[in-house]
C-alpha cells in the first residue's frame, strides 16, 4: 500500500466519522473570525438558541473594514462601524477572544494567527475567508469557508466535508537573486491556471519551497486559492518549528517535546502517491507581473503584454481581449513601459515584516515618482507595524514619499476608504486582480513587495534586479 | 433553507468564464450584517453605469442596457447559464445570497470554484455541472429562442429542454437529500454529538496544547 501524503495524514487525524459515500465529519482545531463573514452566523446561532461548542478554539479580529488612517476618530463610515461593533458585541456575548481595533495584536486574520502561534502544525484551521489557505504553510490543513459553515463550526466544532484529491507542486532547484515567494506562486498559477487546483489540496514542495522562510511559504500557500485549491500546504521542518517556538499560543515548555515529535511526521511519505504532479524549474522563474483580470494572466517583467491573436481557443481569446480592454492595455506592449498611478504594499499575501523589509530596501534613499498619486504601505498587524517602526522602516517609507498606515486588509479589497478610482492603475502586492476588486474600474497588477516599491520609484514597472542599491 | 425539488424557469445566459464572487456582489455591499437584500446589487458593477453604495436608492440609477441581466427577454429568470470556474475568488456567501435574493434557484455551468459550489447548497441553490459541449448547445438554444425555459428536476436529476431533450446530471447524495428536504446540516451534525465528544477527548489527550 502506498504511503500517505501530508494532506492524507491531516485528513485522517481529524476524522470524526465518515459515511460509506465518503461524506465525512472533520474536527476543526482553530477558527479565525472577522467582522464581514460572521454577523449572519452569530445571528443564526441566536435564532436557534445554540452556543459555541468550544470558545477556546476561536480567535477574532476586525480587519476587512477598519480604516488605515488615524484611528482616534473611530470608524466614520456608519455601515462599517456597525459591522465592527457587531463583531465586538458578538465576542462579548459568546465569550470569545477578540483582538479589538485598539489592541496592538489586531491585524489581518491570516497575519495574526501565525504571529500569535494560534496557527500550529498539524491543526485544521478555518475562517470565513478564502485566503485561509495561508496557514497551510505550517503543515496545517487550512481552508476558507462560507458564513453557513462559520455557524456550523461554531456550533459543532466540525465541518461536513468530502476529501479532495492530492496535488504536488514541486519547485526544484534555486531561484535567482531577487526572485521571491510571490514570483514563485504567480508563476505556478500562470502554469496550472486559475481553476487548475479545483478539487485538489496542493502540497508545495521542492528545494525552492524548502529554502523559503515561513513568511515566504505563507505567501505561496495564501494564493493556492487563486489556483482554485481551497487548501495549500508545506511540510513541517526546522524552519516551521523555530518560527512557532515561544509564541503566545504555542505549546508550553512541558508540552514542547511531545509537540515537536508529533509534528515531525507532518510530511508526505516517500512512497506517497499524488493524483497530479506539477514540476517547475526554480531557475526559470523571473519576477512576475500580472497583466489581466485573473491571477493566471501573468508574465515575467521582461516580457510583453500577450496578444490574443496568438490564442487558438476562442473562449480564451475573448477573455484575453476583454481583459486587455478593461486593463486599458495594448497587446505586445513591454511590461516595463506600463505606467502606474498608485502602489499598494500590504494584504494577507505580503504585509509581514520580511515583505516590508524587502520593499524598504528598494525605497531607501529614493523618491516615489511624480506620476504616482498614492503609494501606501499597510502593515499586516499592529505587531508587524511596531517591529517595522523599531527597525526604522516607517521613516524610510515616509522619507521616500510612501504613506505609512494602520493595519488591515485595506486596498486589497477596498472595503474601506483605500481604493482605486475609475481607470487608475495599481502595482499591488495583494492576491486578486479581478475587475473592480480595488475599486470600480480600477486596474490591478499583482507583484511582489520589492517590485511594487520599484514601480513606485520608477513610476512604471521595472525589473527590480536592474536597480542598483542606493547609498 | 427552502427546499428545492422541481423548477421550470427562464434561463439567463452569462457568456464569460471565471466569473468571480467580487463580480457577483462587490465588496461595498458586504458591510451589511443581514443575509437578505443583496438582489438589487447582484452584478452591480456590470449592471449599473455608476458606482453603487450600500443604502442607495437603486431605482434611479443609470442602467447598463448591454448587460444581459437588464435585457427585457430575461426578466424573471430563475436559471443562470454560465461558463467554467463560476464563482471563483472570495468565499463570501453574499454571492449565493445575492443570486437567491434576485430570484435564481439554479446555476448551470461546466465547473465551479469549490467554496462557491458548497455555499450554494447551504442556501437552496442547485449548482448543476454539465459538460462543455452541452453548455455550448444550451447557450445557442437560449440565444435563438426568446422566453427559453428549462425544467430542472432534482429528484430525477434531469434538465429538460423545451424540445423535450432530457439531460442527466450528477449530484452528491447527501447534498441532494438536504436540498430536497430543505435541511440545514447543523442539526444533522449534532445528531453525532457523541462521536464529536469521543474524538475531542482523544485529541485533548494527544495534543493538550490545542486546548486552553
Amino acid at each position: 500500500m502506498a504511503g500517505k501524503t501530508l494532506y492524507d495524514k491531516l485528513w485522517d487525524n481529524h476524522l470524526v466519522r465518515i459515511d460509506d459515500d465518503g461524506t465525512a465529519l472533520l474536527y476543526i482545531d482553530r477558527h479565525l473570525v472577522h467582522e464581514v463573514t460572521s454577523p449572519q452566523a452569530f445571528e443564526g446561532l441566536r435564532d436557534a438558541g445554540r452556543k459555541p461548542w468550544r470558545v477556546d478554539s476561536i480567535v477574532a479580529t476586525p480587519d476587512h473594514n477598519v480604516p488605515t488612517t488615524d484611528r482616534k476618530a473611530g470608524i466614520t463610515d456608519p455601515v462599517a462601524r456597525l459591522q465592527v461593533e457587531t463583531l465586538d458585541q458578538n465576542c462579548v456575548d459568546f465569550g470569545l477572544t477578540e483582538f479589538t481595533i485598539d489592541d496592538i495584536r489586531q491585524g489581518i486574520v491570516h497575519v495574526i494567527g501565525p504571529e500569535q502561534g494560534a496557527t500550529l502544525p498539524g491543526m485544521t484551521v478555518v475562517c470565513g475567508d478564502s485566503h485561509t489557505s495561508t496557514h497551510g504553510a505550517f503543515g496545517a490543513l487550512a481552508f476558507g469557508i462560507g458564513t453557513s459553515e462559520v455557524e456550523h463550526v461554531i456550533a459543532t466544532q466540525c465541518l461536513v466535508q468530502k476529501k479532495s484529491k492530492n496535488m504536488l507542486v514541486s519547485v526544484d532547484g534555486e531561484v535567482g537573486e531577487g526572485v521571491t515567494a510571490k514570483d514563485i506562486v504567480l508563476r505556478i498559477i500562470g502554469e496550472i491556471g486559475t481553476a487548475g487546483g479545483t478539487g485538489y489540496a496542493i502540497e508545495f514542495a521542492g528545494t525552492a519551497i524548502q529554502a523559503l522562510s515561513i513568511e515566504g511559504r505563507m505567501t505561496v500557500c495564501n494564493m493556492a486559492i487563486e489556483a482554485g485549491a481551497r487548501a495549500g500546504m508545506v511540510a513541517v521542518d526546522d524552519t516551521t518549528i523555530e518560527y512557532v517556538q515561544g509564541r503566545p499560543y504555542a505549546p508550553n515548555k512541558a508540552q514542547w517535546d511531545d509537540a515537536v515529535e508529533q509534528w515531525s511526521d507532518l510530511h508526505s511519505d516517500d512512497d506517497a502517491e499524488f493524483d497530479s504532479v506539477i514540476r517547475i524549474d526554480a531557475a526559470s522563474i523571473q519576477p512576475q507581473v500580472t497583466w489581466g483580470t485573473s491571477p493566471e494572466m501573468v508574465v515575467a517583467v521582461d516580457a510583453t503584454v500577450p496578444d490574443p491573436a496568438n490564442e487558438a481557443d476562442e473562449v480564451k481569446r475573448e477573455g484575453m481581449q476583454r481583459a486587455l480592454d478593461y486593463m486599458g492595455l495594448t497587446a505586445n506592449t513591454p511590461i516595463e513601459e506600463v505606467q502606474v498611478d498608485k502602489v499598494f504594499i500590504g494584504s494577507c499575501t505580503n504585509s509581514r515584516i520580511e515583505d516590508l523589509r524587502a520593499a524598504a530596501d528598494v525605497a531607501k534613499g529614493r523618491q516615489v515618482a511624480d506620476n504616482i498619486k498614492l503609494a501606501l504601505v499597510v502593515p499586516g498587524s499592529g505587531l508587524v507595524k511596531q517591529q517595522a517602526e523599531a527597525e526604522g522602516l516607517d521613516k524610510i517609507f515616509t522619507e521616500a514619499g510612501f504613506e505609512w498606515r494602520e493595519p488591515g486588509c485595506s486596498m486589497c479589497l477596498a472595503m474601506n476608504a483605500d481604493r482605486l478610482e475609475e481607470g487608475e492603475r495599481c502595482a499591488s502586492t495583494s492576491n486578486r486582480n479581478f475587475e473592480g476588486r480595488q475599486g470600480r474600474g480600477g486596474r490591478t497588477h499583482l507583484v511582489g513587495p520589492a517590485m511594487a516599491a520599484a514601480a513606485a520609484v520608477a513610476g512604471h514597472f521595472v525589473d527590480v534586479r536592474t536597480m542598483k542599491q542606493a547609498g | 433553507m427552502d427546499a428545492f425539488t422541481n423548477l421550470t424557469g427562464i434561463v439567463m445566459p452569462l457568456d464569460r468564464a471565471n466569473v468571480d464572487t467580487d463580480a457577483i456582489i462587490p465588496k461595498q455591499f458586504l458591510k451589511s450584517i443581514k443575509r437578505s437584500g443583496f438582489g438589487v446589487n447582484l452584478f452591480d458593477d456590470w449592471r449599473y453605469l455608476d458606482t453603487g453604495e450600500p443604502g442607495m436608492d437603486n431605482s434611479g440609477r443609470p442602467i447598463n442596457e448591454d448587460f444581459v441581466l437588464n435585457k427585457p427577454r430575461y426578466q424573471g429568470a430563475q436559471i443562470l447559464l454560465a461558463r467554467k470556474n463560476f464563482g471563483c475568488g472570495s468565499s463570501r456567501e453574499h454571492a449565493p445570497w445575492a443570486l437567491l435574493d434576485y430570484g435564481f434557484r439554479v446555476v448551470i455551468a461546466p465547473s465551479y470554484a469549490d467554496i462557491f459550489f458548497n455555499n450554494c447548497f447551504k442556501n437552496g441553490i442547485l449548482p448543476i455541472i454539465l459538460d462543455e459541449a452541452m453548455i455550448d448547445q444550451l447557450f445557442k438554444e437560449v440565444d435563438a429562442n426568446e422566453g427559453y425555459e428549462l425544467n430542472v428536476d432534482l429528484e430525477a436529476q434531469t434538465v429538460t429542454t423545451p424540445s423535450g431533450e432530457v439531460i442527466g446530471f450528477d449530484v452528491d447524495e447527501f447534498r441532494k437529500h438536504c436540498l430536497l428536504n430543505g435541511l440545514d446540516d447543523i442539526g444533522l451534525t449534532l445528531q453525532h454529538t457523541d462521536d464529536i465528544h469521543a474524538y475531542e477527548e482523544k485529541r485533548r489527550q494527544n495534543a493538550p496544547w490545542l486546548f486552553r
